[in-house]
């Protein structure tokens, strides 16, 4: 398919178009062949590195940061940053645990609560950033901090375990293929490829992505074009926050607890993953399976690193170096 | 004649301590190219702005259909079928022409949340087709040429069923090739009965496109004319046509001295076309044209602030390289930017750190700590020359007054001993009474033995302050005019003394 969009440019008599088109293809391939090469030379360097076992390891260390990552490429496109997902994950997480552990309601309804809480949340800084004008940097931190509080309070500072609902923990563990005998994917990592493929889609195929883009590429455009902005600005915020809600219940289910401790730090390996990905932070650009490829890229990293008994502070030290190099590489194709 | 579509009467605005238009009269019909022109600050924008809902009118009608209407935002300006295409296009770089022509209104499929990307290519196509606009609407709008990325405004603009078309300046930053494009579809605009109205600063094409030319000076209404019924001559002498304040003309002191900067065959771009020229001591030397003429750029490549693409520079006799700012200030050349702030001034910080800042290793000690008695000893000899008035030393910039802040920006110049100086319109965003002081500030560094460059758009300021005017057009310098015996059309004439021009005439 890229092939043929191609074709179609170069009948224009936009050479230039032609060229950039490539470049912007080369940087996709970039990570995508990052990505490969790491795998290669983690296989050949450990031979326990490809194993059925350890790939799936891998896709599941994956799975929360790729989906926190997913809805943090919606509010980046725009032009915005969002720092509070990671803790956003842990308040709805905390909340689900609430609904059932605590009040014994169904496992469904803690689900439910989870995707409505995050939703609010991001709702909330959606409403801070356009309608109060207040930089999302500055908004989300805030927001940040604020559901990290929250947590802690609602949870007494101690994690809320899931001994009266052994299903909930099937969620993010349990499998949709048992008949795969020694290739079990756990449901999180399904979840997180379904809805890669539903955010991509939304992403390029709707109102709500175009305007996505739009909004990143030049706002005031888009106002002058009579598009509530504003509106829509909400919306990308509030759609991130549900996504927090899906991660939050995934890593919940994973950890078959809710940990009100955890969680400040994950909004910048899902920034990480959308940026390395090739997603702007300049807004305008990016693309959903950039997001994912990145966050494979840092999962697959630190696994490797890992399996070959590089210590865990020398695994943070190459992760810095790759985001670094990572955006360096953007700034060169954007510079021309 | 068919109905009028816009009817202005006696239209008024004024902002503070500016009456921008004063009882404007201007009517538009279907199919016809109705061109505005006037100096910058005649009013021409202004009166856009208020077709376009952008600013709001204090007094007059405007008439649409014959219906006195309000015209209060941009959307209600839509509404009534008006459209405009500013000097800087708003669009989106990342999105494709057909995405952006069809923003906000897109074809949707069923459910009304699905986009129907097949529908918005085809109808982008047919607009396109329609005005004879080869461009394909799935190339990204960023990748496009100014002049297409024009085009793709225009069909937006077109696809709210506009009847009437301002179009701001659009074609300063086009080429001939690209100008000729533009004028096409201008004409199969105006078969299809758009009514455009058209602002530009090039005089060549007012004839080569208007039906009528409307002149505008100050802010008051000159005139409406047929173009097949007036000339250059006198759409210029209309433009222009102000009375000086002969007394006010600087009389030069003495015979300026050596040349102290010598420019030969500057290139850069499209901007700067084979730029030479000289300053000496004791001389201010006005840099006239209009906006966008590549006067600025000239300043700003013999300053190393651009890199050149050929051409020699000699300060005092002796040929020397610039390539960064600091070259140009190592050779006693300074720079002061139009806009100050930006460019001129840490704002936020005190008089004495600014006047200070460019030479800074000469207040330190051995250790590398500042000296702060050295600093204040040299600020306020500074302060003194130039009657900077500020209430101390530790005073922040941002709090004096546009006059001020201009003279701590030269502060800083002639700490480092400059020996040219090159003033990009200094005296824009200043009142009245601080122009004079600048223009007294101007006299003094003159007589003081500095050679001075002044680069204005206001003729008066031109015509007041220099000794000798170099007029440029479209990166070219056109002419060079006595100070004491040119006239403002004289100048005129030379700033839109386009290349296309010198061939056929």
């Amino acid at each position: 398919m890229a092939n043929k969009t191609n074709a179609a440019t170069a009948v224009s008599p936009a050479k230039t178009a032609f060229a950039t088109r490539g470049a912007s293809a080369r940087q996709k391939l970039l990570a995508f062949s990052s990505l490969v090469l790491l795998v290669i030379v983690f296989s050949i360097l450990s031979p326990n590195f490809f194993q059925p076992y350890n790939l799936i390891a891998i896709m599941l260390a994956t799975a929360v940061n790729g989906v926190l990552a997913i809805g943090v490429t919606f509010v980046i496109i725009t032009g915005g940053i969002d720092l509070s997902v990671g803790t956003t994950m842990t308040f709805t997480a905390v909340m689900a645990a609430q609904t059932v552990a605590v009040w014994n309601l169904p496992v469904a309804l803690g689900v439910l609560t989870a995707l409505i809480v995050g939703a609010i949340c991001g709702l909330a800084s959606g409403v801070m950033v356009a309608k109060f004008k207040i930089p999302p940097f500055i908004a989300t931190l805030g927001m940040n901090m604020l559901t990290k509080g929250l947590s802690l309070i609602i949870a007494h500072s101690k994690p809320i375990y899931f001994t009266n609902a052994p299903s909930f923990s099937k969620i993010s563990m349990g499998t949709m293929f048992p008949f795969l005998q020694n290739f079990q994917i756990p449901n999180a990592v399904i979840i997180l490829f379904v809805l890669a493929v539903l955010a991509s889609f939304v992403l390029n195929n709707t109102i709500f992505g175009r305007y996505t883009f739009a909004i990143g590429s030049n706002e005031e455009a888009v106002r002058l074009s009579g598009i509530n902005t504003d509106r829509w600005k909400i919306a990308v915020y509030a759609v991130n926050g549900l996504i927090c809600g899906i991660a939050g219940v995934l890593i919940a289910s994973r950890l078959n607890s809710a940990q009100p401790a955890l969680g400040q730090g994950y909004e910048l390996d899902a920034i990480a993953a959308a940026v390395i990905g090739g997603t702007s932070l300049s807004g305008g650009e990016g693309t959903i399976l950039g997001t994912i490829i990145g966050a494979f890229i840092m999962s697959t990293l630190t696994n490797g690193l890992r399996i070959l008994s590089v210590p865990q502070e020398w695994q943070i030290v190459t992760t810095g170096i790759i985001i670094i190099f990572a955006v360096y590489m953007d700034m060169l194709r954007k510079r021309r | 004649m068919a109905e009028p579509i816009i009817v202005v009467r006696n239209l008024s605005k004024a902002f503070p301590g500016v009456q921008a238009l004063k009882d404007v009269q201007f009517d538009l019909y279907p199919g016809e190219v109705h061109t505005l022109v006037g100096e910058n600050g005649a009013g021409k924008s202004t009166l856009m702005k208020i077709l376009s809902g952008v600013y709001q009118r204090d007094s007059g009608e405007i008439l649409i259909g014959g219906k006195p209407v309000e015209i209060n935002t941009p959307r209600a300006a839509q509404r009534l079928g008006i459209s405009i295409i500013h000097q800087e296009l708003n669009l989106m770089n990342h999105l494709t022409a057909a995405q952006n022509i069809f923003i906000g209104k897109e074809p949707r499929r069923a459910g009304g949340f699905f986009l129907d990307e097949k529908a918005i290519n085809a109808k982008a196509k047919a607009l396109f087709d329609m005005l004879h606009v080869d461009l394909d609407p799935r190339v990204k709008v960023g990748e496009l040429t100014i002049a297409k990325q024009q085009m793709v405004e225009i069909v937006k603009a077109l696809s709210f069923d506009a009847r009437v078309l301002i179009m701001d300046e659009p074609t300063s930053p086009l080429n001939e090739a690209e100008v000729e494009e533009l004028f096409e579809i201008i004409r199969h605009l105006r078969a299809q009965g758009v009514g455009i109205v058209y602002i530009s600063h090039r005089m060549d094409e007012l004839f080569r496109i208007s039906d009528r030319i409307t002149v505008l000076r100050d802010g008051q209404y000159m005139g409406t004319y047929r173009a097949s019924e007036t000339n250059l001559d006198q759409v210029i002498s209309l433009m222009v046509g102000r009375k000086i304040d002969e007394s006010a003309r600087r009389v030069p002191k003495g015979k300026p001295g050596e040349v102290v900067l010598e420019v030969r065959n500057l290139n850069r771009g499209r901007l700067v076309k084979n730029v030479s020229f000289t300053v000496r001591r004791g001389e201010i030397l006005g840099f006239a044209g209009l906006m966008g003429a590549g006067r600025t750029e000239v300043a700003r490549a013999v300053f190393g602030a651009d890199p050149v693409d050929s051409g020699e520079i000699y300060v005092k006799g002796k040929k020397v390289v610039i390539r960064h700012p600091r070259d140009a200030a190592k050779h006693g050349i300074g720079y002061l930017s139009e806009d100050r702030k930006r460019y001129g001034l840490a704002v936020g910080m005190s008089v004495i750190d600014n006047i200070c800042m460019t030479d800074l290793p000469t207040f330190i000690n051995s250790l590398g700590v500042l000296k702060p008695k050295k600093m204040e000893k040299t600020a306020s000899e500074q302060i003194q020359a130039l009657s900077i008035k500020t209430p101390s030393l530790l005073q922040k910039v941002k709090f004096l007054s546009g006059g001020n802040q201009q003279k701590v920006v030269v502060a800083k110049w002639l700490v480092k001993n400059c020996d040219v100086l090159f003033f990009d319109e200094p005296t824009r965003g200043i009142d009245v009474g601080a122009k004079q002081e600048i223009y007294q500030l101007l006299n003094e560094l003159a007589s003081l033995g500095k050679a001075i460059v002044m680069i204005s758009s206001e003729l008066p300021e031109i015509l007041r302050m220099s000794d000798r005017i170099v007029v440029m057009c479209e990166g070219r310098i056109t002419g060079e005019l006595d100070g004491s015996t040119a006239t403002e059309e004289a100048i005129m004439k030379l700033a839109t003394q386009r290349e296309t021009m010198m061939k056929t005439a």
